[in-house]
């Protein structure tokens, strides 16, 4: 299997304040990889760590093959093209519109024709199950789930391989919550993606992830699959996925 | 409210305190203030009767905990008499609480040398991000030198139309104002000597040389300024920053650039309106004052005012739109993650590129002076 981002040795400082020292990970093609742990164990900021977003203190990070300690400014805008993000709150743009904010990384980055891309909005507005009257509507006149989903959207304008997820469920109703589960799976399987998503959700949790890492005391205290992971000694875990059931 | 009352009674070296009716948080200090007074000089026994307390809140069982512990701090015997369930199950809520919460911690007090340190520190910070700032501003410049394809003009053009053209209203009228102003109070003084046509002299170098620059400058820092600030503040708060950044669109190529170029290109333009208003407002003032055409005024700007005035009033335009609109975004790029830091921040800016702008102007005066301009 490929490896498609590997994380070793990372160490982050804030301020005097040590929120990862020798943190190793590695998330391979394909997965649905998760980003787990109690509040303020630095389940983001690893997540900024690997969209370069956050500088790494020491130890080094490798996403599709780019090292990113010392890549260089025409590498790293090779590889943001490649990546599709999915921030907390959607982060749509304000002054644009939801199809003006998906085709905005393909009149940026690509000479497609004004049809051709009215096309691919189209499509992605589709795909991630928003209506095509909301194509015209500006982010401050939707609700939050379609905040989510128009930026999931635009994170999947580029057809990107590897997709990061910021608490994609985190302010859903239970119901729209596992739609969007079926939405990230159903994703996978026709794209090809792999998915990193930080979330607390348990039920999303057992529904789509395939390999997690639960982040606890600056550490990575477990990576693999769910299936053993009750086993494990550690408080976070026992709290959090002792009472859950699954079916 | 519903009324509690309370009946002290009084034997020998027995206090009864009897409460009735329900006892509710805004009755508290009412009773504490009458309970305070109470001599306790003699007394060795307190009972406190809630028995005909139709209910009590957790505010209540707190008071009367502690109004117990008091006494008993002061080796008199409290008794609390209850009977209602509900109130037995909120006091002993209370007291298993007080158990837990012990104190509450601490914020460490810094010594005075300290906090002076620390704010010289931080403002030093400060000035090193508003340099890093700048260079980051120079690189993008060199980047936008390289290729005209790398310049954002639809985003310039935009920037233009929303701190230009709508600004010209408010530019004109505001100038028009401090031209007539500065002509009627001057027209007073001149009319004593007989120099009324020195008027002229007046309006034309001050408005063209300094008052026009500095009047558009401090209305478009208190209007674009402010504006760049929070939208740029709020843009990072939605994380609308780091989601451009993470799809390759460099906020200072797509934002920062534009804003300062569409201001350095607005200013001056600005300023040759305000130059206009500015002088007609006088002119007005003339005509009606003192009585001088607009045929003699005409005649009399051309003889007296140089074109070099107007060209060091344009000139200024680009510094003062640099400094506020970098200061601006240099604001709005500072904003934290909360949105106290916007407003604090919108202040900084408005205050800060003013103040800039009155520096740089001093900074003019001097050098033009000097070179006999």
């Amino acid at each position: 299997m490929k490896k498609i981002i590997e994380a070793k040795n990372i160490k982050t400082v804030f301020d005097n304040r040590v929120i990862h020292n020798g943190l190793n990970l590695t998330i391979n093609e394909g997965d649905i990889y998760g980003l787990l742990g109690p509040s303020g164990a630095g389940k983001t900021t690893l997540m900024r760590e690997m969209v370069m977003l956050q500088h790494i203190h020491s130890g080094s990070m490798s996403v599709l093959g780019y090292k990113l300690d010392n890549i260089s400014h025409k590498n790293a805008q090779k590889l943001r093209r490649k990546w599709g993000v999915l921030f907390q709150a959607g982060a749509l743009f304000s002054s644009l519109t939801i199809a003006e904010n998906i085709a905005l990384p393909l009149e940026e980055y690509t000479d497609l024709s004004k049809e051709m891309i009215d096309e691919i909005i189209k499509f992605k507005i589709d795909l991630v199950g928003l209506k095509q009257t909301d194509a015209n509507l500006f982010p401050s006149q939707i609700s939050g789930g379609m905040k989510k989903k128009a930026g999931l959207a635009r994170a999947l304008a580029m057809d990107p391989k590897l997709l990061f997820l910021d608490e994609p469920t985190s302010g859903l109703d239970p119901v729209s919550a596992r739609d969007f589960d079926a939405l990230i799976l159903e994703l996978r399987s026709l794209l090809g993606l792999t998915i990193v998503m930080v979330s607390h959700d348990l039920q999303s949790i057992y529904d789509t992830m395939d390999r997690v890492a639960i982040i606890d005391n600056k550490v990575i205290a477990y990576e693999g699959s769910l299936k053993n992971i009750k086993s494990v000694k550690n408080d976070f875990i026992e709290t959090f996925f002792g009472k859950f059931n699954e079916q | 409210m519903i009324n509690t009352t309370l009946q002290i009674i009084e034997t020998k070296e027995k206090l009864t305190l009897k409460f009735k009716g329900k006892l509710t948080l805004y009755a508290i200090s009412k009773h504490q203030q009458i309970i305070e007074k109470i001599a306790l000089t003699n007394i060795n026994s307190i009972e406190i009767n809630i028995e005909e307390v139709l209910s009590i809140d957790t505010a209540v069982a707190i008071f009367l905990h502690q109004l117990s512990s008091k006494f008993q701090d002061k080796k008199i015997v409290t008794n609390l008499l209850v009977i209602d369930k509900d109130i037995k199950d909120t006091l002993e809520l209370v007291k298993r609480d007080n158990i837990k919460v012990s104190s509450l911690p601490m914020v460490q007090k810094q010594s005075f040398v300290h906090n002076i340190g620390e704010y010289i520190h931080n403002h030093f910070l400060g000035f090193l991000l508003f340099m890093a700032f700048l260079g980051n501003v120079f690189i993008t410049k060199i980047h936008y030198l390289k290729s005209i394809q790398n310049i954002r003009f639809k985003e310039i053009a935009f920037e233009i139309n929303e701190s230009g053209l709508k600004a010209l209203g408010i530019v004109s009228l505001t100038s028009f104002l401090i031209g007539l102003v500065i002509a009627y109070q001057s027209a007073f003084q001149l009319k004593l000597y007989g120099a009324n046509i020195f008027i002229v002299d007046m309006i034309g170098i001050s408005i063209l040389r300094e008052l026009a620059p500095l009047i558009t400058a401090i209305v478009i820092a208190g209007r674009s300024g402010s504006a760049f600030t929070a939208q740029i503040g709020a843009m990072k708060i939605t994380e609308e920053l780091d989601a451009m950044r993470t799809m390759g669109f460099e906020p200072y190529i797509f934002l920062v650039m534009p804003r300062i170029i569409a201001l350095m290109i607005t200013l001056p333009l600005l300023i040759f309106v305000s130059d206009i208003m500015g002088i007609f407002g006088g002119m007005l003032v003339a005509n009606i004052d003192l009585n001088i055409t607009v045929e003699l005024f005409v005649e009399r700007f051309h003889e007296v005012v140089d074109i070099s005035h107007l060209f060091i009033g344009l000139l200024k335009g680009p510094f003062f739109a640099f400094l506020i609109a970098s200061i601006a975004i240099y604001r709005g790029l500072m904003v934290k993650n909360d949105t106290q830091s916007i407003g604090f921040n919108t202040t900084k800016s408005v205050v800060e590129s003013i103040f800039a702008v009155i520096v740089c102007d001093a900074i003019f005066s001097i050098v033009f002076t000097s070179l006999g301009i």
